[in-house]
């Protein structure tokens, strides 16, 4: 007898029965997030995935990429010549800030060989371009040309010619997923250029507005003022801009509302910079972070390049100077300053000794977290307690 | 037979491409989930050749592509999908305004799963425009069952 039933399929080779596969299917999804989101079990099926896929995001992109290419071919020639002058001019300028800037360096350099402290200068630089892809709309992510086959690691800084434009939170082989500064689910160390404050700079969804939401009302910070990167955290190369603070509210009975606007352009970049730094060698602020209480409402996640543990566990034996290390842009101002000039709650700072030589406040490192690279990546909603590791975006 | 197969896979990787080619940001929140409604019209015209595991496929493709946990768009079209398969001898025989309506709740329980998973995944983002997609979706779901029905009638 015949049933009519909703399976439609031919009798003979039907496959299993609709509902048992629905049930069967389910269960792999759900199996594959837990997996996914808890886990981090199944990178090499991301990564195999996404190489199959690969090719649908460079055909995404060809046209984009090719019509630049075209209109910038056949430019003509007064544009050209307009485009060399304006670069000629700008050139000059950088040459002649080079000038000082090397002395400047050189001088840095041997103070912190004074101090035992390698440079955080960026030491080697990649450009990767950004693929003409959409991610979630609702989150600020983009994709790179460059992967693992380029040597990107995870957590790795990305700058832009402006300033800091965010860090890699996944890797395939050939392309990379960064998280941008404006993403909600970021958040970066960093200290104002004028004043030597320290706080963190949380992401706000809003591609021109970043959120400060650790400042003190007391806290010395103006419109105008330039927030560097403060290397606290090790993801960040310290002493590169941020954000510009556009708006300052004193307020509230605690803290002030403050926001900032990002140097970097986020919403319109096409290239940006891939960037190796030395890891100084000084005991590793992640560990003082894990080991702070207060610092649980900002997850910092431990993401370890390959060679890093290593460098973290050799100095965490070796390190004369406790202390974290101090903002490149402003050394000499910030041991005085901190003392007196930042009164933000032990949640705001992200390691809460100060550049002085103490040798008090060595911190003892957790499990897991001796990785010296560490992605400051706030988690607003889920906050596993200490250093153990996880990806940045999740 | 093969050639409906061709073109339901043909009509997949078309609707994962436009599912992240770029659009100008105040019309991304609503870009129509076109990879899901051709598989909701393969599944209606055709279940023989649009089976779960298909549908299951590409929702695990638009995960990698746009880089969230691995089974989370996979998941929706499952679900999807599945209710479809049970829907689709009543739905075949529906009015294009009625069945449009269908269309628009399975869009939006699908956005439910993704927004409630999201959600587990501490991404929560919880404005309005989220739930744009079910309105465009449905909205050209009238458009895709006629260019669907001139595509499938050539090459049958």
């Amino acid at each position: 007898m015949v049933e009519l039933t909703h399976d439609s399929r031919p009798i003979i080779g039907r496959g299993p029965p609709l509902t048992a596969y629905f049930l069967t299917l389910t269960a792999i999804s759900i199996g594959l997030m837990v997996a996914d989101q808890r886990f981090h079990q199944i990178d090499r099926v991301r990564e195999l995935l996404s190489s199959v896929v690969h090719p649908v995001q460079r055909a995404v992109d060809f046209p984009f990429r090719a019509t630049s290419w075209v209109t910038g071919s056949f430019a003509d020639r007064g544009r050209l010549r307009q485009e060399n002058l304006e670069l000629t001019t700008r050139l000059r300028l950088a040459n002649l800030q080079l000038q000082r800037f090397a002395a400047l360096e050189e001088e840095n350099r041997r103070l912190r060989d004074m101090r035992e402290n390698t440079t955080g200068i960026a030491e080697k630089v990649l450009v990767a371009s950004i693929l003409n892809v959409d991610l979630d709309p609702f989150r600020h992510r983009v994709l790179l040309d460059k992967g693992a086959k380029d040597g990107v690691f995870r957590g790795q800084a990305v700058l832009d010619g402006e300033g800091i434009f965010g860090q890699v939170a996944k890797v395939n082989a050939a392309t990379a997923e960064v998280i941008l500064i404006s993403d909600a689910e970021h958040a970066i160390p960093v200290q104002s250029n004028r004043s030597g404050v320290r706080t963190i700079a949380v992401g706000t969804g809003d591609a021109n507005k970043l959120s400060l939401p650790f400042v003190t009302v007391e806290a010395d910070l103006q419109e105008g003022d330039l927030l560097l990167s403060s290397g606290m955290g090790g993801v960040f190369p310290p002493g590169y801009p941020v954000a510009q603070v556009s708006k300052v509210k004193r307020a509230g009975s605690t803290f002030a509302v403050v926001e900032a606007k990002p140097t970097a352009q986020l919403d319109r970049a096409r290239e940006v910079l891939l960037v190796w730094f030395k890891e100084p060698a000084f005991e590793s602020p992640g560990a003082a972070v894990a080991g702070t209480p207060g610092a649980a409402s900002k997850t910092e996640t431990a993401d370890a390049p390959p060679a890093s543990p290593g460098a973290a566990a050799a100095s965490m034996t070796a390190a004369p100077t406790a202390g974290a290390r101090p903002a490149i842009a402003t050394p000499a101002r910030t041991t005085a300053q901190d003392a007196t000039q930042t009164p933000a709650p032990a949640a705001a700072q992200p390691a809460p000794s100060t550049p002085t030589p103490t040798p008090t406040s060595t911190p003892t490192p957790t499990p897991g977290s001796q990785a010296g690279e560490r992605a400051a990546t706030s988690e607003a909603n889920s906050a596993p307690a200490t250093g153990a590791p996880q990806g940045p975006g999740e | 037979m093969f050639a409906r197969r061709l073109l339901y896979w043909l009509s997949m990787a078309a609707g994962l491409v436009l599912a992240i080619v770029p659009l100008p940001s105040w019309l991304d929140p609503a870009r129509p989930d076109l990879a899901l409604l051709a598989m909701i019209y393969f599944v209606l015209t055709s279940p023989r050749v649009a089976g779960l595991g298909y549908a299951w496929l590409s929702g695990l493709f638009l995960d990698v592509l746009r880089g969230m946990v691995l089974g989370q768009h996979a998941l929706g079209f499952l679900v999807v999908g599945y209710l479809t398969h049970r829907l689709q001898l009543r739905m075949r025989m529906f009015p294009i305004l009625q069945q449009a309506a269908v269309v628009a709740l399975l869009l939006a329980l699908y956005h439910f799963i993704i927004f409630w998973i999201d959600g587990l995944t501490g991404h929560g983002y919880t404005a309005w425009v989220r739930w744009l997609p079910v309105v465009s979706g449905a909205l050209l779901w009238p458009l895709i069952v006629a260019v669907g029905d001139s595509l499938t009638r050539r090459s049958a």
